[in-house]
């Protein structure tokens, strides 16, 4: 458990201390979020009626941008190959990075997102139901994501093929976690539903996701 | 406790880099792993650290509580030094001892044996190649493992640095240490026996 803790520690500190993967992906955000009401125009019913949908997209595409690095950097410095070795099962190294991707960058995304809500005249009663529809969903995000990033770890520049790849896995998320604040606007009962199912896709993720995780990096650390 | 590799087949795609290869390491000595360049020392140690899946054989660490969990008994010491530019020196020693599961108070010991103590707050980022080659070495001494796997140890060292290398692993054997050393330079290790890896036919 020690070490677990550790590993926590070092990776968000990491996140945070070398500010490159979370500035680029919540500069990214901001970036297409504030072009899009410019680029539409400025129709007000049509902008908070798709508000929802351009805040989730957007914010899956910022995360998809930092994940490439999720273990990038421990190949090149070999940490990979000690955590691989000794500690850790493989499969726990797998769930602490992608734990440690959802706190050190998806959880900034989610803080900002009802902020650039505003932008999107986002309707007041769709902030509570964003936020927890945003953190509830994104946990699927970091650990699928992370999929990705181990099968595409020796490829260079593979960032890109993350996303291909895991796109349509991340479909289900993004259509429930839309579902539950669209839902929301409309009728108050709508949110559950889907909540619901969102939360059920995370938790499959975060169990299953660290076991195709370790198997792929096995296979990339020969 | 020994080590001992039995009918050892490395395969790297279609080249097969060794096979049939078999020694034992007691305890208490070395085994310097020499060879050409390619020749399959870095595979080897990396099958051993279970890295890297041989094609045929098995390695086990007789007398051990489980004989095939050599990983959890050894240090594996790389080419690359697992150092992260950027956590400080002693931070970067601290994570590693927290990780494995090494006591605390290793850890300033650890970066005194390598010299690195006045350097401790010092992002290892600016440190030189012979100074990260130093603290990812610090690594071996603040958990122990009974099995050093060490690649290269004295790579981009200074004179004074190399010595200090061997007199941390001498140390180690005559603790009762097992260490296999892949390397191109006399380590002045002793006791030591070689393994003179030749290309498979």
């Amino acid at each position: 458990m020690n070490a677990f803790r550790q590993l926590l520690k070092r990776d968000v500190m990491l996140t945070f201390r070398e500010g490159g993967a979370v500035g680029t992906a919540l500069g990214f955000y901001v970036m297409v979020i504030t072009l899009l009401p410019l680029g539409i125009g400025p129709d007000l019913n049509l902008l908070a009626r798709i508000a929802p949908g351009l805040l989730w997209v957007a914010l899956m595409l910022a995360a998809l941008l930092s994940l490439g690095r999720l273990f990038e950097t421990d190949l090149e410095d070999g940490s990979l190959d000690v955590l691989a070795t000794a500690g850790l099962p493989l499969e726990a190294v797998a769930a602490v990075k992608c734990l440690a991707h959802w706190l050190g960058t998806a959880v900034p995304l989610v803080i900002m997102a009802p902020v650039l809500g505003l932008l999107l005249n986002l309707p007041l009663d769709a902030y509570l139901p964003l936020v927890m529809s945003m953190l509830v969903g994104t946990p699927a995000v970091s650990f699928v994501g992370g999929i990705g990033a181990a099968l595409t770890l020796k490829a260079r520049r593979g960032g890109m093929l993350i996303a291909l790849l895991m796109l349509p896995l991340f479909v289900p998320t993004l259509i429930f976690g839309i579902e539950t604040v669209a839902g929301a606007v409309v009728d108050s009962g709508a949110f559950w539903p889907s909540f619901l199912i969102l939360s059920a896709i995370s938790l499959a993720s975060i169990v299953l996701a660290p076991l195709a995780i370790a198997a792929a990096l096995r296979l990339q650390v020969q | 406790m020994k080590l001992v590799a039995d009918g050892l087949t490395l395969v790297r795609g279609t080249r097969t880099l060794q096979s049939g290869l078999s020694f034992s390491v007691d305890r208490g000595t070395a085994l310097l792993v020499t060879g050409a360049n390619g020749v399959g020392k870095s595979t080897l140690l990396r099958a051993i650290a279970g890295l890297f899946p041989a094609s045929a054989g098995r390695v086990r660490l007789d007398g051990a509580a489980d004989p095939d969990a050599i990983a959890e008994a050894a240090h594996y010491f790389g080419h690359l030094n697992a150092v992260k530019s950027g956590m400080t020196v002693e931070e970067n020693t601290r994570f590693w001892c927290g990780y494995l599961g090494g006591k605390a108070q290793n850890v300033l010991a650890a970066l005194e044996t390598f010299g690195l103590l006045p350097l401790r707050d010092i992002p290892a980022g600016y440190l030189s190649a012979g100074q990260k080659r130093r603290l990812g070495l610090a690594r071996l001494l603040v958990a122990e493992r009974p099995v050093w796997l060490l690649d290269e140890p004295a790579t981009s060292l200074d004179v004074a640095s190399q010595a200090v290398v061997a007199n941390v692993v001498n140390r180690h054997l005559a603790a009762g240490g097992i260490v296999l050393a892949a390397t191109h330079v006399p380590l002045g290790l002793s006791p030591a026996t070689e393994l003179a890896l030749k290309a498979a036919a």
